[in-house]
């Protein structure tokens, strides 16, 4: 026995960088992290990021101010919906443009229908990436349901380029609203009620999340976590009460919130959650616009639309809630041009990551991807 | 309690005097102009007052005014308080030569990566920053293409940056250009 513990006291160990590469599939885009390891504990964690980088920002100012809504679809491409209203909503702010209830109301009922298309994406990768397959297929099945609606409203399964300065690009064919609830009947009785069941009360799946990557609040204040990140964290903060944008405030719905059920509040089983609680939260906000489209006067989606944007000298900073965290533009306008001056994006998986390096410290590497997939990150809002 | 933006720049003139420069009340969002060395006593004592509380930077942006006057850059903090739900617009004024202020990491976690980002893209130099490197370009990537007066390199590491009009011309006249893949024929392409 005393000849063992010498041998074992003289082995040479040392730290280890594992590089996470860029290509992997459970980085949710083309991430790389440098690992420091200690064995299989991480020591240190270092994201590099600018694998997708495509100058969205650079484009922005060579293009005119509808021209730059294709390229804010690009960014997170998992759910355009809500980077294009994010702009839109900002130069019309700029600009001082109200848009009609109708068109208000198409654009909740396309952001919630995105926002449930998009957490299927999140809940169901991180179903994957913890090693849990039915569950994705189970959502990307419904998520199909949502992209044939966006494909039968305005052409595009993912890509939308919807939501256009002082209006919508298409007005909702007849028999949408039908087909949204037929939609909703099967999401709400069968699919959300099996992703409670098969993901989120797995026994194996709360042991591998429910301890692991837990935020603080103060810490996710001050790294700017946001959206479903702030609010598995404990915080019931969300754009669409506090501060509400295109007719938010006339929809009855709840803010969910991490409550630490299995573990400490923050974890990635939180964060999680409060994703899986918000597409219920969704689908109560799309009844409510379904019923309120119904009663409202069908305009044109494209009166307001300005036959050229020309918005005088000034500038914006305008938020929304997108499904991933607050995406911010900052939209500066010269007076003198067609074309925007400045348009910064702040993405909210840009500022997801800064912390990511943090909660990265100590963990094992299986708990990395756990950590990486509970905050949702899609790289290219991160890059744009 | 909620305070307007007129009531945080009072604040901030009675703290801090003659460097705050100028406070435009006339913006859609008010805004604070302040000296560039004096951000990071600005921004810790936004932070710490319990009045103002702005426990949160929710964006930090650098914009290149190059054709102005006088001609600068300006980095613009957009900053906003969980606890009293008020929100405020700080500005810093930079030369465009060697733009250089402090960095406000301590005061916003955040702020590294947004720093980094305004370093990549602009040049801005953020002083006291732990790891002040590029974020989005490669590391290896010469020059801040954010700035107004940027211009596209010819190469990158041997690879055209841009399809130019002679570059047309010579495939046209059949010579294979480009670097690795690009410079190889499909077998089933008909000349």
């Amino acid at each position: 026995m005393a000849t063992e513990t010498t041998r074992t006291a003289d082995l040479d160990t040392d730290e280890m960088v594992l590089q996470m590469g860029p290509q992997h599939p459970s980085t949710h885009g083309v991430l790389r992290i440098e690992l420091r390891t200690d064995g299989e504990v991480v020591r240190g964690a270092r994201p590099h990021i600018g694998y997708l980088h495509r100058c969205f920002e650079k484009h922005a100012e060579s293009v005119d101010y509808p021209g730059v809504i294709p390229y804010t679809d690009r960014m997170d491409y998992v759910a355009s919906m809500g980077n294009s209203l994010g702009y839109a909503l900002a130069v019309e702010a700029l600009m001082g443009i109200e848009v009609s209830p109708y068109v208000q109301t198409i654009r909740v009922i396309t952001a919630e229908l995105q926002r449930i298309a998009s957490h299927c994406i999140a809940v169901g990768t991180y179903g994957m990436d913890i090693g849990a397959f039915t569950p994705f297929l189970h959502l990307l099945r419904d998520r199909e349901k949502i992209l044939d609606l966006f494909e039968w409203t305005c052409g595009a399964r993912l890509l939308y380029n919807y939501n256009w300065i002082g209006g919508v690009s298409h007005d909702l064919p007849d028999g949408f609203v039908r087909a949204s609830r037929q939609f909703l009947r099967e999401f709400e009785a069968i699919t959300h009620p099996e992703l409670m069941d098969l993901l989120i009360g797995n026994k194996i799946f709360i042991k591998r999340t429910a301890g692991v990557g837990v935020c603080p609040p103060e810490l996710a204040i001050h790294h700017d976590l946001t959206g479903p990140n702030l609010r598995g964290s404990g915080l019931p903060r969300d754009l669409r009460k506090d501060e509400p944008y295109s007719g938010y405030q006339n929809y009855e719905f709840e803010v969910p919130v991490g409550k630490g059920e299995f573990g400490p509040v923050g974890s990635c089983f939180d964060r999680n959650v409060v994703r899986a609680w918000e597409m219920a939260e969704s689908a109560k906000i799309l009844h409510q616009a379904l019923d309120r489209l119904e009663t409202l006067d069908k305009v044109d989606v494209r009166e307001k639309v300005p036959k050229r944007v020309k918005p005088a000298k000034g500038e914006i900073y305008s938020r929304s809630e997108a499904p991933r965290g607050q995406l911010g533009y900052y939209v500066v306008a010269d007076g003198t041009g067609i074309n925007p001056y400045r348009v910064k994006v702040k993405s909210p998986c840009f500022t997801a990551m800064s912390v990511f390096h943090v909660l990265a410290k100590g963990l094992y590497v299986a708990d990395i991807i756990a950590l990486i997939g509970s905050l949702d990150v899609v790289l290219g809002e991160i890059d744009r | 309690m909620s305070l307007e933006a007129a009531a945080v720049h009072e604040r901030l003139r009675a703290r801090f005097g003659e460097r705050i420069v100028h406070f435009e009340a006339e913006a859609k969002q008010p805004f604070a102009v302040v000296a560039g060395d004096a951000i990071a006593e600005v921004a810790a004592f936004l932070k710490a007052e319990p009045d103002l509380a702005f426990d949160n930077l929710m964006c930090l942006s650098a914009v290149d005014y190059p054709k102005e006057t006088p001609p600068r850059m300006e980095v613009v903090y957009h900053l906003l308080s969980y606890t009293h739900a008020h929100q405020f617009v700080v500005k810093v004024q930079l030369p465009r030569e060697d733009p250089r202020l402090s960095s406000v990491e301590a005061s916003w976690g955040v702020a590294n990566w947004h720093e980094r980002e305004a370093y990549d893209l602009f040049g801005i130099r953020f002083e006291g920053h732990s790891d002040l490197r590029r974020i989005l370009l490669p590391d290896d990537w010469q020059g801040h293409p954010l700035r107004k007066d940027w211009q596209d390199p010819d190469f990158y590491n041997g690879m055209h940056v841009k399809p130019t009009a002679q570059m047309a011309e010579r495939v046209t006249a059949g010579e294979a250009i480009g670097v690795g893949p690009f410079a190889f024929t499909p077998p089933n392409k008909h000349v």
